[in-house]
């Protein structure tokens, strides 16, 4: 039977659904929510201070924040000469090495040591430009970490950080 | 169950899949217009409370499997994290623990029903005795989970409950360092134990399916134990048994919502929120409230073999049920003698449950052994004699005339009176 007027049983049928849906919505919030990372997990990720002193002229070391390697690479005043006397503009993702450095420190580059191709570690002090190598597929990457042959299209990615003085960098 | 609507699907897509895998049509065949007895109370709302109690259980455990590590030295530091650290992680530990103890609740009220009303009779012994199956498979369930957070609870129980098989003669040790994979409980136990937790609950899906496959050949009992004899007898599944199950859900749901929010850690031990240590043992261990019966029963008897094989028993007579009670009346609402044994019953596993929970000690164990003897009586001599000697009331000519007429006779009553009635 069908009326013209909505009848009570339509409104309850409405009601009823309509809490049922909101129900339904708010049970997938948590369910969906444990997935993301815990309170545990952020804490670990906090942000890590690196000491500069130790580490020599022509020296890299590797630190891990949040999961991923980071290349701290004292530069030599040869690398950073190549990494600045570059046609910025024919390079396969141009960026001038003064973006990629803190200003006032030229020798010290902080980078995310994964390949922008398929996410394998390359290997510092390596390559045709003595800068990172990536073994897995061949990219090149020169002493400021950019692109230069190879498949991977981005130069490698720079991490958050700051100076907290001459000798002491934050990470994140 | 003729005469009832076909499916028509109304959308090409459906039309194509029904052709394909008539799922739709399965549905709607199952649970819209299904013939449902019309007299159905809410006692029969609590198998749907249960399937739903099912998922819950199995989406919080899947969940949670995410963040535990089933590992004796990290286990119960990862359930303090989820607790902790996770997001949600202590809605969903309380979830979980709670939602047990609410599935029992169903499971044992559902029990009850059919016990009162005679469900367990014929046509419908197997249905009964995959329900006795489904309560054997929720009790190992229960008490592997009981186990994965590795506290002085959950270790101990694991301690006793496997132990109870070492009352086997010959096999018995065997059998248990077979269980535990070693020579007490330890890592190896905790990894089978999940990796079984996991399985189970997959099993009882199947299960039910199986359940409730053999219920719907039988068709539901119904309040007077009468079978539907005309189509004024039942009305369809969807809307009127989807409504009323749906709304004693949302109560249901309450009562456990009562408890995740506000008292999450009543029904359990506070014992097991201390850090399992093999070489001291709890003052008291006691199982979860939901076992308590069976506890009870089982150290109310003072010989080791008898007490486990009387634990054994106490499940399994179940099964034997539908073939002893003798009585050829089905449900309760007409057996006036039968229904006051039926109710010292159920004080009886009420006061075994709460006799479990007790020292067994002075006049605990007493009362613990008369209880006892009353559950298996009730089993073995009170259910198959009373069918024999009982006066039953009359039973109504139909369902709709029990309903509609209040026991009145609806047109001609058999056999037919010396009058005409229209």
């Amino acid at each position: 039977m069908s009326s013209a007027e909505p009848t009570r049983r339509d409104f309850l049928y409405i009601a009823t659904a309509s809490v049922a849906a909101f129900g339904a919505a708010a049970t997938l919030v948590p369910l969906i929510a444990q997935m993301n990372p815990d309170a545990s997990t952020i804490a670990a990720g906090a942000p890590i201070e690196v000491d500069l002193a130790p580490i020599a002229d022509g020296q890299v070391i590797k630190v891990f924040w949040r999961g991923k390697p980071i290349y701290v690479n004292h530069r030599t005043k040869k690398q950073i000469e190549e990494a600045q006397n570059v046609d910025v503009a024919k390079l396969p993702d141009p960026q001038p090495d003064s973006a990629r450095v803190k200003p006032g420190h030229d020798q010290w580059q902080v980078l995310i040591g994964i390949c922008t191709h398929l996410g394998c570690i390359p290997i510092a002090h390596q390559g045709p430009y003595d800068g990172y190598f990536c073994p897995c597929h061949g990219s090149v990457y020169d002493t400021s970490g950019r692109i230069r042959q190879g498949p991977a299209p981005l130069n490698l990615a720079l991490p958050p950080y700051e100076f907290l003085s001459d000798t002491k960098i934050r990470i994140g | 169950m003729s005469g009832h609507p076909t499916y028509q699907p109304q959308s090409a897509f459906m039309r194509w899949m029904e052709r394909r895998l008539p799922i739709g049509g399965l549905i709607y065949s199952s649970f819209v217009v299904y013939p449902t007895p019309r007299n159905l109370n809410y006692w029969w709302t609590f198998g749907g409370i249960l399937t739903f109690m099912l998922g819950v259980q199995i989406v919080t455990g899947v969940v949670l499997a995410m963040h535990y590590t089933p590992q004796v030295d990290f286990a119960f530091d990862s359930v303090e994290q989820i607790m902790r650290d996770v997001n949600y992680g202590w809605l969903l530990r309380y979830l979980h623990s709670n939602g047990a103890s609410m599935f029992f609740l169903a499971a044992y009220i559902h029990m009850f029903r059919g016990m009162y009303y005679g469900s367990y009779k014929e046509p419908r012994e197997v249905l009964w005795i995959l329900g006795v199956i489904l309560l054997l498979l929720m009790i190992m369930t229960g008490f592997m989970g009981y186990v994965l957070p590795w506290g002085q609870m959950s270790f101990w129980a694991a301690t006793v409950i496997t132990n109870l098989f070492s009352a086997i003669p010959l096999l018995g040790e065997s059998i248990v360092s077979w269980l535990w994979g070693g020579f007490a409980v330890g890592n190896p136990t905790l990894n089978r134990f999940y990796s079984l937790h996991y399985l189970l609950p997959f099993v009882i899906v199947g299960v039910v399916v199986l359940h409730i496959w053999a219920l719907h050949v039988a068709g539901q009992n119904n309040p007077t134990g009468i079978e539907p004899k005309s189509e004024d007898d039942t009305v369809a599944f969807t809307p009127y048994a989807t409504i009323k199950d749906s709304f004693l859900l949302a109560v249901f749901c309450i009562l456990l919502a009562w408890f995740v929010f506000y008292i999450p850690n009543f029904l359990g031990h506070p014992d097991n929120y201390i850090p399992a240590n093999p070489a001291v043992t709890p003052m008291h261990i006691v199982p979860e409230w939901y076992y308590l019966p069976f506890y009870a029963i089982l150290r109310a008897i003072p010989n080791k073999l008898l007490g486990v094989m009387a634990l054994g028993a106490s499940i399994l007579i179940l099964a034997f049920l539908p073939w002893l009670d003798t009585s050829k009346v089905r449900s309760g609402r007409y057996r006036p003698l039968y229904r006051q044994f039926f109710w010292v019953f159920v004080i009886v596993c009420v006061g075994l449950g709460w006799l479990g929970s007790k020292p067994p000690e002075g006049n605990y164990v007493l009362i613990a052994r008369i209880f006892t003897v009353y559950y298996f009586a009730f089993f073995l001599v009170i259910l198959p004699m009373l069918g024999k000697v009982e006066r039953t009331k009359p039973l109504p000519n139909s369902i709709a005339e029990s309903v509609l007429a209040e026991g009145k006779p609806i047109g001609a009553p058999a056999p037919p009176p010396t009058g005409a009635k229209a």
